[in-house]
């Protein structure tokens, strides 16, 4: 049996989704299904969480106007997160 | 100012911080997890209760206890960009994380660990497919699995304990691609035996595979990547002893992710930005720092202990960690006894080549990149663009690299810097310790400006008047 923490809510790209607080953005954002994070700056092709340990940069995720690896970045409620597009 | 500064708190770095400061000298343990125990030993994040244990978070858990209850500082969450050395001849790091942006140190110890080789398939940079280090960070930490169903697809012994953790947390595998033949590990069973509780735990993953009718696909690999946003399946194929790409057994597999890896590198950027000489060494897993028997780098006061100084693997890193201790404990004329356990070292070290040689890259691998194949995912450079790079004068990775831009992106090269060593391999025909590698430059990893900035107002620079003339 796993017990997770408490359920929050975050948002991602104005859509509202459950998370458990004190998760990465990363695994919460995986958990609901969402596996594309940016666009690639030069192709503008969809990446996604791939090293899962800070090193690839293919997960940075827009969070209050910084660029942050969402592998690293913790889940706290009301988190408003955005694809990285154009950044 | 510190005696003795331990970046990296996996088994090794951790093990040799305890025993430095046990000894008496002011220790400091920097790492960007939130808490101690590497990749291998990685803590459970703030969001699990409770879950079963395994032998790994048991090992992890003793580990962050006794450093805890130990004199070490620690500095979690923070990460070293810089690395220098000072007029006084001490250690400058420059760090990013809550807190101090500087600290120094007499002594360096480097235990940074091992990074994963991942070689480009068309496809591989599409949403869904994770490296298989980063899937056992998301089972570690998060106890997820990476998707509904995953193909694990690679080499080495990674795949199979991959594999059975996504059975083992509810998840589904629709094949085990191995690279390695059942001959490959016949061969390797020999140097393995005399470790009979890892064997043992190898029987185990692969029993797992057989009850939950997982098929394994042998000296096979993923050709090509499929989907179009994110990932829809794979076409395998079957590949000869040296990897090369066959044309029969190819099959497509619908799956939503997949895992892929073909053995783990020694992470270096830390080392050579400090100064050390490194040289090539396949056994080991690629380059390593030169060290001698206890660590020593040479650079006087540095250190380098763990996977980042030849990929041995987790049960031979503490003993790593205890020698390169006594060698800054020796190198400071400080009498204190560490103790050294040479038998389980040997055994750990033998088990650990033999793991590292079922991943040693084969000729093949330059064929699974097609023309169009991403090498450089953060900049978006094809193998073809690399290869008319070495087709129009390049001779070496440090060429292509200034040509093309291959590995001047975020990452800082860390997954491209294989495969265009691969690629540049093959074109020259020349090995790699002939080519080299690729410049290393700070930062050691991704820094924002306002960061660096720190708490500089602009009003505080300093304007020169208006020139005379």
């Amino acid at each position: 049996m796993i017990e997770r923490s408490e359920e929050i809510s975050f948002k991602f790209d104005g859509k509202s989704y459950r998370g458990y607080a004190g998760e990465s953005v990363g695994a919460a954002l995986l958990r609901a299904g969402i596996t594309h994070l940016r666009n690639a700056p030069n192709t503008n092709t969809p990446r996604g969480m791939f090293c899962v340990m800070g090193a690839c940069q293919e997960c940075v995720v827009v969070i209050d106007g910084r660029k942050v690896e969402a592998c690293r970045a913790e889940l706290s409620d009301g988190l408003n997160i955005k694809r990285a597009v154009n950044v | 100012m510190y005696d003795v500064i331990v970046m990296g708190a996996g088994p090794a770095g951790a093990t040799a911080a305890l025993e430095t400061s046990q000894a008496g000298l002011k220790t400091l343990l920097i790492d960007e997890q939130p808490d101690a125990g590497g990749q291998v030993w990685r803590a459970k994040s703030r969001a699990i209760i409770s879950a079963p244990e395994t032998e790994y978070s048991i090992a992890g858990d003793d580990l962050r206890a006794s450093i805890r209850g130990s004199n070490v500082e620690v500095k979690y969450h923070t990460r070293v960009w810089q690395i220098e050395k000072n007029d006084d001849d001490h250690w400058l790091l420059g760090l990013q994380g809550e807190g101090q942006r500087q600290v120094s140190g007499k002594s360096l110890v480097i235990a940074t660990g091992a990074q994963e080789r991942v070689i480009p398939v068309p496809g591989w940079i599409l949403p869904g497919v994770f490296g298989l280090a980063g899937a056992t960070a998301l089972f570690k930490e998060h106890m997820m699995v990476p998707g509904r169903r995953t193909i694990v697809s690679g080499n080495g012994p990674l795949l199979f304990y991959v594999a059975s953790e996504i059975l083992r947390l509810g998840g589904q595998v629709s094949a085990v691609v191995s690279l390695n033949s059942r001959f490959d590990w016949l061969k390797a069973l020999p140097a393995m035996i005399n470790n009979p509780k890892l064997i043992m735990q190898g029987i185990r993953w692969i029993l797992a595979l057989y009850k939950n009718s997982v098929p394994i696909y042998w000296q096979h690999t993923i050709k090509s990547v499929e989907g179009k946003t994110a990932v829809e399946g794979a076409t395998i194929t079957a590949v000869d002893r040296e990897w090369r790409l066959l044309e029969h057994g190819e099959r497509y597999i619908p799956s939503e992710s997949i895992c892929q890896g073909h053995g783990l590198i020694p992470a270096i950027e830390a080392t050579r930005l400090a100064g050390a000489a490194h040289h090539f060494d396949e056994k080991l897993g690629g380059w390593v720092p030169t060290v001698d028997e206890f660590g020593r780098a040479t650079v006087p006061g540095l250190y380098a202990c763990g996977d980042n100084a030849g990929i041995l693997g987790a049960d031979a890193a503490p003993h790593r960690g205890r020698l390169a201790a006594k060698a800054i404990l020796d190198d400071l004329d400080i009498s204190a006894t560490v103790n050294i356990d040479d038998k389980a070292y040997h055994s750990a070290r033998k088990f650990g080549l033999a793991a590292t040689r079922l991943t040693i890259p084969r000729a093949g691998f330059e064929s699974f990149m097609t023309a169009n194949t991403e090498v450089c995912r953060c900049e978006g450079i094809s193998r073809a663009e690399i290869d008319h790079e070495l087709k129009t004068g390049a001779r070496s990775p440090n060429a292509v690299k200034s040509g093309t831009r291959c590995g001047m992106g975020p990452c800082g090269g860390r997954y491209c810097n294989e495969s265009l060593t691969i690629i540049t391999e093959h074109r020259t025909g020349k090995n790699r310790s002939e080519i080299g590698m690729a410049t290393a430059r700070p930062p050691l990893r991704p820094v924002h400006m306002d960061d660096l900035a720190d708490d500089l107002d602009y009003d505080d620079l300093p304007i020169p008047g208006v020139s005379p003339l």
